[in-house]
Order: C-alpha cells, then structure tokens, then sequence
C-alpha cells in the first residue's frame, strides 16, 4: 500500500530532479481545467477512511479514497455530503472532488466544498508534510490553508488526507416541476430564494421549473402545498443528472460553458442554449461562440466564466484573472511550490 | 539613556504626525499621548501600547495614501476595528500607525433581490441586520459582542456566534473583500457569484487578523428571517450528561441554531446578574431550533425526548419571544455576569471534539485547584468550542502571570485531544507562544511564506498571529505531533 511517506519520497526525488508532477487519481476530472506536463504521481493508493464521527458531523479520509466509499459510509448514518459533489464517473476520489472544489445543485442552499473543508495535510514543494485545520468546526489558528487548497486544481502541494463537516440526510424529500417560462421562473426562483423555505434545489431546464424541497417531513409538506406544481417522481435521479452535468441538455458533443454568476443576473450576453442552476446563481451553456465573448460576457456580469467540457486543448480554460489578482496568484503559488513542481499550468499557463 | 530614547521617539512621531498630516485632514491624525490612550488595547486590556499615531481615515484614497506612506518608510500598520478583539490583534505597535476603520461606518446598498449588502468594514455587525430586517432578511453569524464589534474585525477574525452551528461563521456568510495590500494596491477578492476564478482569496484573507491587508468593503450574504425560532432550557446534574445530550442530538439528525452550555458557576453568574430564570443544577443546555413553524414543532418533540433521555432533570420550552430573550439574555451576558464575581477575568478560546468535553472538563477543574484560580464554563457546546473564564485579582502580584499560565496549559490540553487553540478569537498578541504548541516549525514557515506572498516587508500587523521560529525556540515548547492525535491518551493529564 502506498503511504504518505512514500509520496514524501516521490516529491522529494522529483524535486531533486527539477521535475514537474501530475497529480492524478481517478481520472474521473482530467477533462477539466488545462493540461499539465509532468510525471504522474498517482496518489489512488492512499485511500481509506481515516476517522469518521457522526455525532461530531466529521470525516477524515485519504485523499485517494473512493467518493462513492465516502458516501455509501455516511448514508449508513444518516449523513452525507452537503455540497453534493459531482464525481464524474466511479473512479472519482475525495482528493480530485476537493482539489477541483465543485459542488452540486445543492451549493446555495447548503454551502459549496470549500464551505465544508475543515483540515488537510498536504506535502509541499520541500517534501515536508503539513498539516493545517483540523477536524472541530471552529479553529481559527493560523491562516486557512484548507480551504485555500480546494479549488487550487492541486497546484499547491499534494493533498493526503482531508477532514470534512457532514450533515444528516433530510428527513424528507420532494421534487417539484412547474411549466413556466423563464422570466416567470427566474421571478420564483428570486422570490423564493427571499422566503424562509426548505430549498435545497431549484434549476430552470426545458421550460420547466425543478424545486427540491427538503427537511422535517411537516416542513417539506407545507411548503409543497405552498409552492404548487406537480410532484417528478424522478426526484433524486434528476438531480443527480443535474449535478453530473448528463442528460437531455448536457448529453451531445459541443463545448459546454459554466458560468458563475449574481444570481438575479438577467440577460447574459451569451448565445446558445442556457440551462439555469442554483437559482440563477449558475448559468449553463452550449455555444460555440467565441471565447473572448464569453469571457467577457460573464466579467459584464460580475461573475467567471469556465469552459468546461469540449476544449481540452484551450489555452485558455478559466476567466482569465486581473493583473494584480494574477500577481497575486503566482506570488502565492510560490508561497507553496516556489519552482513550480505542481500540476504547473493545470489553471493558468502563468503558474 | 532613557530620555534620550524619549526624545528620538518623540520626534519620530512628530516627524510621521506631519507627514500624515500633509495627506489627511488635520482630524484625522492623532499624535498626542492624550488623544492616543484610547486606542492602546482592545478587548485584551492586560496588553497595552501606544503607537506613534492613530489615523482615522474616511475614503480608501485616504487609506492608500497611509499605506504608500508607511511603507516608503518602512513604518509598521496595524489596523483597528472596534477593539473588541480578545487576543490582543488590534494592539498597536509601539513604532508604528494605528489604522483605525471606525469612519468606515456607512450601509452602501441593500439588494434584498439578490440577498446581499455591501458594507464598509468599520459597520457593526448587529447594525447590518437591523438594517436589513425590513426586508425580511439578517445577517446570520452573532458573536457576543455585536452590538460593538465591526464587519470588518469579524473578516479579520473569522467570527463566530451562538448560530454559527447551523449557519456557519463569517467565512461562510460573505461573498466579497476589497482590500488593500501593504503598497496601496486595491484587490477585489470573490464576487456576487457564489464562487470566483482562481484560489478561493476571500476563505483566505478571511480569519488572517489583519496580516495580509487592509479589508475596505464587504458584500455579505443575507439570509431570510426564519419563520420562527423556539429555544428548550435543559438542566443537568451532572456536566457529563449536558455534553452526551449534545451528541445525541447533533447524532439524531437535528443541527439546531444554536446550543450552548454553562456550568454551574456561569449559571449562577448569570442568574445573579440579569435574573435569566435558570434553575440551580450543574449544567444547563440551551437549544434554539428554528425554521418553518411545521418544521420547529416537529424539532421540539425530538430534542425533549432526546434530552430527557440524556438524563436532563428539567427541560423547560419557552412560552414566549420575552422568555426566549430572557433564556438568551442569561448567556449573552455571561462574560459581564462573571465579571462580577471577580476583579478581572481572563477568556479563554479553545476548541476540542465534543467527545472529549468530560475529560477536558474535570481536567480544567484539577488545573483550577492547582492553581488556586476558579473558572466559569461557558461554551458553544454544539461546535465544541470552550470559553473557560478564569477569575483573578490583577492587583494582586503574580496573579496575572499565574492566569497565563494557568491559561496556556488549557489551550495546551485542546491541542492534545486533537482540538485547536483558537476557536473564534484570533491567536493575535495572546496565543503566539501556543501557536508553537499547535504547529511544527514547518507549518509555520508555510504560514510566513503565505504573508509574505501579500506582504514582503512584513509591516501589517507585524508580530501578531503567526510566530517566528526563534520565538518559538525561545517559549521552549514541545509540539504535540498530531499524528497520534487520532487515539489522544488521556491518561496522561
Ligand atoms: C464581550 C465580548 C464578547 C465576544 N463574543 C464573541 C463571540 O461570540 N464570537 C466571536 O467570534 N468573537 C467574540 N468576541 C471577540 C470580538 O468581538 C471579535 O473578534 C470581533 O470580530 C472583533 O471585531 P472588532 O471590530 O472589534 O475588531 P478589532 O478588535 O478592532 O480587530 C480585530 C483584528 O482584526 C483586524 N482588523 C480589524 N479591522 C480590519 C480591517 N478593516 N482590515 C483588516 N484587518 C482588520 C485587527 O488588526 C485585529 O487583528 C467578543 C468580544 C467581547 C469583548
């Protein structure tokens, strides 16, 4: 098996060599982002649930640790993760689901991953192991590593071992559908939002309007009476489709855009077709327009814009990043990793 | 010798009163030891220093302004909210500029259609919510202190409150910084989106006390106003139960608002104090449920039933907002509360897994004894964060020190049962010598590294938080590898 101080011994060699590392695992997320150079360094050997407190709402696992491991491990108590992470295919580790820091329909309601990182131990450019965070709710001591990593597309160090915050599961649960058009349902989705209800799902697809209401069964039943439409009894398969990003809208080839944006954004200056998500919060599209265009679009916005599937060769994958921001980015990332070992390029060709 | 320092000091201050005087209107610079003395603390008063000047800046040109100046002469910048921090943050330094943010005081918008506001840092946190309640909406996090604390100390601190089981802390419930670095540069960090492109900034400037830069606005996120919110009073004979009736809540599926507990000191304090109604016992539990009117009742039965099973010997459901106030009002004020039994005290911040709540309780009790020091116990159980209060005289010789280090051994024993030093207070000027008990030398240089990524001449609150490997090798600590932590051996306290 391989263990943490193995990949100490990995990093440490590659560095005396001056050579750059591809982290990978699963697989199941190497078509996002851009592509890197490097040895691989395969870290899907470091897996296994390290502690798992469900009266404490914690998690530790190995980075290499099946997704589905996780989740199949807190459904048997009642918990689960509540970013609802997507996994992209069974192969999907906890290291890959944080280091890209996606999360599923469920993101405005309940928090995004990073939301719900609590620790990490991590080998950096030195081939020193590190830890920050831990696994109480609260810890304020020493500046936020852990959540700085999620997202990071492992371009900071080699994640090992994450502790993350679980929630129980929902009591009840419910999925409605109502025919509207979309600015009646970008109206709902802004109203409803404002109101003290049970949400935890609510995205625009075809022309109808998907809530998914969960909680105390009481709680679940009045707001369904509340908010009419009628009950899909595909319930937990849709939104399962959703946040895997498959079925009628995302199915086909073609380039599929993710844009981030204020939730009551209008208009985008986007042509193609729009599936909307998280309440207007996340904007799907699939256009052939011009990058630039798009880019540009989502800045006008005030969100990003991310090119998600179909341009694996693209130069340029994310919203590209203000000068100074950039700087930034690039002085942290040596912070971290001074030469550059680490997935180098994964996010942006500067780091 | 003495008076030679006196004087080069005094006319270093002239020196930096006059040029600071060139760039901001005459009353936004202090200089005087008089006009000074205010600003010499925060809420840690047994650390004072005056700095050389105070300015109170009113626009972010101003502020710009006061960083390009300090740092093309190296001087250091410590920034100010309200000074109610408890680790000694805000303490100024004694050659440098305190950066007040008290004038950044304005609400600049409400979008009640998109669930945010954009404030200056220098708003009070309960002044956001009061704003927005018209609108249905509040700002969840709630520490103890927010009629007074400031928007943008709770960014600098990470801040927490009796609610942030359910909603989460500061860095759950913001959406946007603008900051300044060190040079004067403006950085946007997040946006209205609920997420941005590159590292997620906003998680990490969020809780970094002021090191990194200088936080000039905020967009935080509102959350609609629960339809309703019922707290259940649960007292205990035994602490050991109060804590087993919190994991077997947590357990059963119910995240309330928010559930905190007080040990019998505390309880008395606190009765004694504002008449809160608390029966006498060893423990009690207070558990606000909250959420639509179904959804609370439906709570209310589960978790009476959970507490009575948990061997409470009272549990009282409040009959009306007034006594739902009046059960809160007893823990609100449990700091002052105890304030009154003693001349001083002393609070500490640590956070262990609720598990081992028994063990570190009674070993605060065995440290009280050898210290000859009592504590109050007042704590966010539900998150597992401590609030010990130890009581002393500071008049009386080496109490102080005793409390110290009294203290330090506390937050060494949440550390060894694989918790943390700081839960919500920031390590500031207080817990320095501890971060070297938490983190391995290693850790800390990855910490420097990071500052220094947004500050690499170090003038921003330079000294506070994050320790330097000489210090640490001075206070002589011994860190506790975590590696083992997973199975602590308690046996050895
Ligand atoms: C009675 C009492 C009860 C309390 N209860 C709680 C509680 O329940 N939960 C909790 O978390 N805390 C609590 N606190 C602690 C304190 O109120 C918080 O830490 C609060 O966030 C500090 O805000 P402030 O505006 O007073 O900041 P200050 O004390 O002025 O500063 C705190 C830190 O933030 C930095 N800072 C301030 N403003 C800025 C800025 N604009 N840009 C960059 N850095 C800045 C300072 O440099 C300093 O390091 C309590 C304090 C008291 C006195």
């Amino acid at each position: 098996m391989l263990t943490a101080a193995d990949i100490v011994e990995q990093v440490r060699a590659a560095a005396a060599r001056n050579s750059a590392l591809a982290i990978c695992a699963g697989g199941s997320k190497d078509f996002l982002g851009r592509r890197t150079q490097g040895t691989p360094l395969d870290v899907s050997d470091l897996r296994g649930i390290v502690h798992y407190e469900p009266t404490e709402l914690v998690i530790t696992a190995r980075a290499g640790t099946p997704l589905a491991e996780i989740e199949a491990t807190l459904a048997e108590r009642g918990q689960m993760l509540g970013f609802e992470p997507p996994h992209f295919g069974p192969t999907a580790t906890l290291g890959g689901t944080i280091a890209c820091g996606l999360s599923g329909p469920a993101r405005p309601f309940r928090g995004a991953a990073r939301d719900f990182v609590l620790g990490a131990k991590i080998v950096n450019a030195k081939g020193e192991m590190l830890s920050f965070g831990g696994e109480v709710m609260k810890n304020v001591a020493g500046y936020d590593v852990s959540r700085l990593l999620c997202g990071a597309y492992g371009t900071l160090g080699v994640v090992l071992e994450i502790s993350l915050k679980v929630l129980p599961r929902p009591a009840s649960e419910i999925t409605l559908a109502l025919e509207l058009d979309e600015g009646d349902a970008c109206a709902r989705m802004r109203d409803w939002q404002r109101a003290p209800l049970p949400l935890s799902g609510l995205c625009y697809a075809g022309n109808r309007l998907y809530v998914r209401l969960s909680g105390a069964e009481q709680a679940v039943g009045a707001a369904r009476r509340r908010l009419g439409g009628e009950v899909d009894m595909r319930g937990a398969a849709f939104w399962e489709q959703l946040r895997e990003q498959r079925g009628a809208f995302f199915d086909g080839g073609g380039e599929l855009w993710r844009l981030s944006v204020p939730p009551t954004t209008h208009a985008l200056a986007v042509t193609g077709q729009q599936l909307i998500d998280w309440g207007g919060a996340l904007r799907w599209f699939k256009t052939a327009q011009d990058a630039t265009r798009v880019f540009a679009a989502a800045r006008a916005a005030g969100g990003h814009a991310m090119r998600f599937r179909g341009a694996a060769d693209a130069q340029q994958i994310f919203q590209p990043l203000p000068a100074p921001l950039l700087a930034l980015h690039r002085r942290l990332k040596q912070a971290f990793d001074p030469h550059g070992m680490f997935n180098p390029g994964r996010m942006y060709a500067e780091f | 010798m003495t008076a030679a320092l006196d004087h080069d000091r005094h006319q270093a201050q002239h020196a930096l009163a006059e040029a600071l005087r060139a760039i901001l209107p005459a009353t936004a610079v202090l200089a005087s030891d008089e006009s000074l003395r205010p600003y010499e603390c925060d809420g840690l008063s047994a650390y004072r220093q005056l700095p050389l000047a105070v300015v109170l800046p009113e626009t972010v040109e101003q502020v710009q302004a006061i960083l390009r100046l300090c740092h093309a002469r190296m001087i250091p910048v410590v920034a100010r909210g309200a000074g109610t921090g408890l680790s000694g943050g805000a303490l100024p330094h004694a050659d440098g500029v305190l950066l007040s943010l008290a004038r950044f005081n304005k609400i600049l918008s409400i979008d009640p259609e998109q669930r945010i506001a954009r404030v200056q840092p220098g708003v009070r946190n309960l002044a956001i919510s009061e704003a927005t309640k018209p609108y249905g909406l509040y700002y969840a996090p709630d520490p103890s202190s927010q009629i007074a604390c400031s928007i943008g100390g709770n960014v600098a601190e990470n801040s927490g409150g009796v609610h942030c089981l359910k909603y989460g802390l500061t860095v759950h419930n913001i959406l946007r910084v603008e900051m300044l670095t060190l040079d004067g540069e403006l950085l946007t960090l997040g946006s209205e989106a609920l997420d941005s492109a590159g590292y997620d900034l906003l998680a990490l400037i969020t809780g970094s006390e002021g090191m990194l830069g200088v936080i000039t606005e905020i967009t935080v996120r509102l959350l609609p106003i629960p339809e309703r919110a019922q707290v259940v009073l649960a007292a205990f004979d035994a602490i050991e139960k109060a804590g087993q009736a919190v994991g077997d809540i947590i357990g059963a599926g119910v995240i309330p608002a928010g559930l905190e507990m007080m040990d019998r000191l505390a309880i008395r304090a606190a009765e004694d104090f504002v008449h809160a109604g608390y029966p006498e016992c060893e423990a009690i539990l207070l558990c606000e449920l909250d959420g639509t009117n179904e959804e609370v009742s439906q709570h209310i039965l589960q978790v009476r039933e959970l507490l009575l099973a948990a061997g409470a010997i009272e549990v009282r459901t409040e009959r009306d907002e007034a006594e739902r106030l009046r059960f809160w009002k007893g823990r609100k004020a449990a700091f002052p509360a105890v304030g009154r039994l003693s001349p001083d005290y002393y609070c500490m911040d640590g956070t262990i897994p609720r598990r081992h709540l028994p063990q570190v309780l009674k070993r605060i009790g065995e440290l009280s004894r050898e210290y000859h020091l009592p504590v109050a116990n007042v704590f966010h159980a539900g998150d597992g964060n401590l609030h010990p209060l130890i009581l002393y005289d500071a008049n009386k010789p080496g109490e102080l020190e005793r409390t110290e280090a009294f203290g330090g051994k506390i937050l060494e024993l949440c550390v060894a049962v694989g918790g943390t030093i700081t839960g919500e207070h920031g390590v500031g000027m207080e817990k320095i010598d501890q971060m070297c008990v938490q983190f391995q030398a290693a850790e800390l240089q990855q910490f420097h590294a990071v500052k220094a990524a947004f500050d690499p001449d170090g003038l921003l609150n330079p000294g506070k938080a994050v320790p330097t490997l000489h210090r640490c090798a001075e206070f002589g600590a011994m860190h506790v590898h975590r590696g083992q932590l997973a199975h602590p051996d308690l046996e050895r306290f």
